[in-house]
């Protein structure tokens, strides 16, 4: 009787799982590459990761910081921050969560087969004072240290080292290392099967302990992630419903699913800057029929290349409006963001063609464009309409597309004068995006490690080392500073930043992420 | 019959080495694994380091020695992209271009082979003219456009068939397959028929020519003049001296059909070796490319070895010519 | 040209009027594409001329269409017959050339192999091998890579056309070849061919004058398709990403971009260019497969 008793309670439980089973099919482009926290530093790792780990910091909807696995966190000392982290929680196969682990963790992104380096590059180490305290040691005093917390995941001591990996995923190993297909994280979801390319399968994990948290209303019970690469594949499969959510839409179907019936178009900026930079360092530059200088370093020149890009054509016919034209580095929500610096330099062609005169090119002259065509939104679309406005004012520019493997190799060997990037800010603050794109490159970490058009400026350095450690509004009048200096200065046209449409069936409610990232903690369906 | 086996396979080898080098050659130049590997933020150590741990600062003969040393035990190291091993990866990929693949192939064939034979005996009725429109339409479509159009039709207006991936895929040991899911049925139909369409198209065309030509020949009037029926004379004597030319070409075209996989697999999501090539080429993940590129290539050789000893059995006439030399 | 107009040749051409049909295409297609510079609008390649704020415009004759424009423009402005039209020449370029290219070195490997035999045959054939076992399209990325690597990068966009014929030409030759050498085993062992080595013909005679007649009627099955293969091969290798510069779209270029705006609206980007290939390649084969029949004199 009581096993009868016990089968129809099992019975029972069933049907509820079944009725209750809430299956999210989504796609993307790309596919992760790893399943290892700390080896890829890319959108697409993290946007699988970041439903499975948790990181001492939580991001809300708007981006702004909560309590994640640490509950308070406060700066003791100038270089030490003391954080509390949550009681109770447990990994996915069940070791406790406790300091020691976040020691491993911090430990283990500091590692140099680690790809999260600017994330805890100041970071001397990180100290267990008890069970559930942890201090964290700066080398200097470091004021958005909890910003770049939150892109950092916590992992099992226990369980990295019993499968042997204790450091990030390293390529020289013969062996494939276990994290690249396994997880176990705290978070909301844990991985039930992944292959690699075809499908990645999340399963509700019902003991998270963000559940109790009220804003916390999501009710996936699954998540079935499928990468495909050709855009008409993917709105195909959208619109006949093999599919509910496509993170990245191509612009031009938007309005075809607009008006589909079933479907919703859920719109919003992203923390991307699309721009293009310039060589200012050479003495001849490369791939043009100007021997023995470099126009580009000649400010009116690059002012009169600014001068001619009628962006306002570009956004409303390549971007078709999804984008927010800029004069500026980074958008708005970015900490540090001044809408007094964000001017750009207007459309003028006759002001263009003046200028290349008054630089002595009444001509204009050859140059190449470097361009990724399958990084960004239209970007091989931005250049070729670009490189078309340049012919009008006398510059017979080259383009050169590529896909983005052979474009970061060629931009990152500095073999380039003209190339277009787009930067994302994951820690939401102005330093990430000026010590990486605009300081002097040096050798030491994160200073101007994307900075190929090798532009230095003493001034900006200084700017840039007075960023790293004040806080508060003499920090902000500093990056204003540093924004005047860029606007006037003219390293980069700026272009645009990035919306970033997603496309999910009506009974799906997701928030919209500017960092390009759903949260399926959120997620409902209905 | 022993020793031309023999022979074939000693003149293959060659051929595979020649394969390897340019293979791996060809792909040290494109692109940089250690740029995408790196992500967005690195530090010029990191650089140097990852450069020496793959063995990118070893002279390129170096690179290609230890290559190759590995290939012939079957050991491509790890792909860069997806730090799995490479042998692994194409293992699990390959019974999914495979079933495509032949799948395709038996369409074309079974598809092909009669309508050619119907198209060579009446050449005038309004079906064989109504088959060589259709099949010159094919032949003037490209892959990939044939393949989204089908998509369009298929999935989004009538909605019967799914527009990419492989469906639900039983477990044989390690081969996966999806002959035995009605999922896996309907994901193959689409590619499948994207992929036959030009090789239908190319068999139809090829067995109507040769059907003409040999019902033009001496022996088959003679056949006629002796009052063997009309079905005796056309699958018996015409239909079989068709077929070496047949054979040439379909086997040819199945290394064609592997390798137009790239095509179909990146239209349809199709999680086979050609897609993984296409992912592999765009994040220049060497170890993949080249492996892929040697398995082709050994596939190649396989087929053209069959092919040369269909020849040889079904044409008698050649094993005379090859005795004489010259 | 009293002698053309009395030859079998176009007595049967005046009897199929599908034949007729496609040669008028064929010649407008040939025609529109060779003066594309003197008959088009715009000239799609001049940069300069370029409105970005004129993208997407549909055709003239739709409620927003621009006269200027008749078959409407693509997403940087350029006006879609214009497009066409070049790109049309473009293609046919590549493929005719392709063709001539491998059918020439199909046909001599392929003589030369089946005739002599023995050692040259083996060598010949394994070099047919060799490059029969990287298709067509990894042959092209092969070539597309080695270029790559030896040229400058200024220089690339220059011999990008040349890559492309090339590439296509070479991946076919090889099908040429074996289909020519398996009917030169067959015609080698006849009493004619044997008859003509008794009586002391040289080797080239035999078989330029004897041999190669009777292996062309699959060598012109062969061609036929190859010619429209050819302009798809292109289209392909554009569709992957290796092909002629964006800048200056060939047909193929031009299905690549138009596929992207399958689901858009923007049907006439999708639409024309592939009409305009398939309208070329069908007339095309229509008129191989006639001059197939007609010059056979066997299938009569």
């Amino acid at each position: 009787m009581k096993a009868l008793w016990r089968a129809a309670m099992l019975v029972a439980a069933l049907m509820v799982g079944v009725a209750e089973a809430r299956t999210v099919r989504w796609a993307a482009s790309g596919d992760p590459n790893t399943m290892d926290p700390h080896s890829q530093n890319v959108g697409t790792v993290t946007m699988v990761l970041q439903q499975i780990y948790d990181a001492l910091i939580s991001r809300n909807p708007q981006l702004g910081l909560e309590p994640g696995l640490a509950t308070a966190w406060r700066q003791e000392e100038p270089t030490r921050w003391r954080f509390t982290l949550r009681p109770n929680v447990r990994f996915h196969e069940g070791e406790a969560f406790t300091s020691d682990d976040v020691v491993f963790s911090i430990t283990r992104a500091l590692q140099p087969t680690s790809n999260f380096g600017i994330f805890v590059d100041t970071i001397d180490r990180a100290v267990a004072v008890d069970p559930l305290t942890v201090d964290i040691i700066t080398k200097a005093p470091d004021p958005i240290l909890p910003n770049k917390l939150a892109s950092v995941f916590m992992m099992s001591r226990s369980w990295s080292e019993r499968n042997n990996a204790a450091r990030p995923q390293n390529t020289r190993q013969r062996e494939e290392m276990f994290t690249v297909r396994n997880t176990n994280g705290t978070g909301a979801f844990r991985l039930q099967s992944r292959e690699p390319d075809v499908r990645t399968v999340l399963a509700r994990n019902p003991d998270w302990w963000g559940w109790q948290v009220p804003a916390n209303n999501g009710n996936v019970t699954e998540i079935i992630f499928r990468p495909i690469a050709s855009d008409a594949t993917r709105v195909a499969a959208l619109l006949s419903n093999e599919i509910d959510f496509v993170i990245d839409p191509p612009l031009q179907d938007l309005a075809r699913l607009r008006n589909a019936q079933g479907l919703r178009v859920l719109e919003g900026p992203e923390v991307r800057t699309i721009f293009l930079a310039m060589d200012v360092a050479r003495d001849e530059l490369l791939y043009s029929d100007v021997r023995g200088r470099n126009p580009l370093r000649d400010i009116r020149v690059r002012r009169a290349l600014y001068h001619a890009i009628d962006i306002q054509a570009i956004h409303r016919t390549i971007m078709r409006n999804q984008s927010v034209v800029t004069g500026t580095l980074f958008p708005e929500q970015v900490q540090g963001y001044s809408r007094e610096e964000d001017v750009r330099l207007p459309y003028d062609q006759a002001r263009a063609r003046a200028l290349l005169t008054e630089a002595g090119y009444p001509n204009g002259f050859e140059i190449t464009l470097d361009c990724s065509n399958n990084r960004y939104i239209n970007d091989e679309q931005i250049c070729q309409a670009i490189v078309a406005m340049w012919a009008r004012v006398g510059i017979r520019a080259r383009l050169n597309a590529m896909p983005l493997g052979p474009f970061f190799a060629k931009i990152q060997r500095d073999d380039t004068s003209l190339y277009m990037l787009g930067w994302g800010v994951p820690t939401l603050d102005a330093l990430y995006s000026f010590q990486s794109l605009l300081a002097t490159r040096n050798g030491a970490q994160g200073d101007g490690i994307w900075n190929y058009g090798r532009y230095s400026n003493p001034q900006m350095d200084a700017l840039i080392q007075r960023m790293k450690t004040e806080t508060g509004e003499a920090r902000n009048a500093t990056i204003r500073e540093a924004l005047r200096l860029y606007r006037e200065d003219v390293p980069h046209i700026p272009l645009h930043h990035q919306m970033i449409p997603w496309a999910v069936r009506g009974n799906i409610t997701i928030p919209h992420m500017a960092n390009n990232q759903p949260y399926f903690r959120w997620a409902v369906v209905n | 019959m022993f020793s031309f086996i023999v022979s074939r396979i000693l003149q293959a080898l060659p051929v595979m080495f020649v394969v390897s080098l340019i293979s791996f050659a060809m792909f040290a130049y494109v692109g940089d694994p250690v740029a995408i590997m790196l992500g967005q933020d690195f530090t010029e150590a990191q650089r140097e380091a990852l450069v020496r741990d793959l063995g990118l600062d070893q002279p390129f003969f170096v690179q290609f020695a230890t290559f190759l040393g590995n290939a012939v035990q079957g050991e491509f190291g790890l792909s860069y992209r997806l730090s799995r091993p490479v042998a692994e990866l194409i293992a699990e990929r390959a019974p999914a271009t495979l079933e495509l693949a032949l799948t395709a192939a038996f369409i074309a064939l079974m598809i092909g082979v009669p309508m050619g034979v119907y198209t060579g005996l009446y050449r005038n009725s309004w079906l064989s003219r109504f088959f060589l429109t259709f099949s010159l339409v094919g032949v003037s479509l490209p892959t990939f456009l044939i393949g989204i159009l089908l998509i369009l039709t298929f999935s989004v207006w009538l909605g019967w068939l799914p527009s990419f991936g492989r469906g639900d895929v039983t477990r044989l040991g390690w081969w996966s397959s999806g002959f035995f899911t009605w999922s896996g049925i309907k994901a193959l139909i689409l590619p499948a028929i994207t992929l036959g369409l030009f090789q239908l198209t190319l068999i139809m065309r090829l067995v109507r020519s040769e059907m003409m030509e040999v019902l033009r020949t001496d022996y088959i009037k003679f056949a006629r003049a002796r009052g063997l029926s009309n079905r005796a004379i056309n699958f018996g004597h015409a239909l079989k001296n068709t077929l070496v030319p047949v054979i040439t070409i379909a086997g040819l075209q199945l290394g064609g059909i592997i390798a137009f996989a790239i095509v179909t697999e990146t239209v349809f999501q199709w999680p086979g070796m050609g897609l993984l090539f296409i992912q592999s080429v765009g994040a220049a993940d060497i170890p993949v490319m080249a492996a892929y590129l040697m398995l082709i290539a050994l596939v190649f050789v396989t087929i053209n070895l069959i092919v040369d000893l269909l020849y040889y059995a079904v044409d008698p006439r050649l094993r005379v010519g090859r005795g004489k030399g010259h | 040209m009293k002698a053309f107009f009395d030859s079998d040749l176009w007595w049967s051409f005046t009897r199929s009027p599908v034949t007729v049909i496609s040669a008028i295409v064929a010649f407008i297609c040939i025609a529109g594409a060779v003066l594309a510079p003197v008959l088009a609008p715009h000239n799609p390649f001049d940069l300069a001329s370029l409105q970005l704020m004129d993208a997407f415009k549909p055709p003239a004759w739709s409620s927003e269409g621009d006269a200027t424009y008749p078959l409407g423009t693509d997403d940087q402005g350029r006006d879609m017959l214009s497009a066409i039209m070049y790109g049309a020449r473009v293609s046919l370029l590549v493929g005719f050339a392709a063709v001539i290219f491998s059918t020439l070195v199909g046909v001599t490997v392929g003589l030369l192999a089946g005739y002599l035999g023995g050692k040259v045959d083996a060598l010949l054939m394994r070099i047919a091998d060799i490059q029969l076992t990287f298709p067509s399209i990894l042959v092209a990325l092969l070539i597309d890579g080695v270029v790559r690597a030896v040229l400058p990068r200024e220089t690339h966009s220059e011999v990008a056309l040349f890559v492309v014929i090339f590439a296509i030409g070479i991946s076919n030759w090889p099908q040429f070849a074996r289909t020519v050498r398996g009917s030169t085993l067959v015609e080698r062992n006849k009493e004619y061919v044997q008859a003509a080595r008794v009586i002391g013909l040289s080797p080239l005679r035999i078989m330029r004058s004897h041999v190669l007649p009777n292996v062309m009627s699959p060598v012109l099955v062969i061609a036929t398709l190859n010619l429209g293969f050819a302009i798809l091969a292109e289209a392909t290798l554009s569709f992957l990403g290796v092909g002629v510069p964006p800048t200056q779209p060939s047909l193929g270029t031009l299905i690549r971009i138009g596929n992207d705006f399958l689901f858009s609206g923007e049907w006439w980007i999708t639409i024309f260019p592939g009409v305009a290939l398939i309208v070329m390649v069908l007339s095309v084969n229509l008129l191989g497969d006639w001059l197939r029949d007609a010059l056979n004199p066997r299938l009569r």
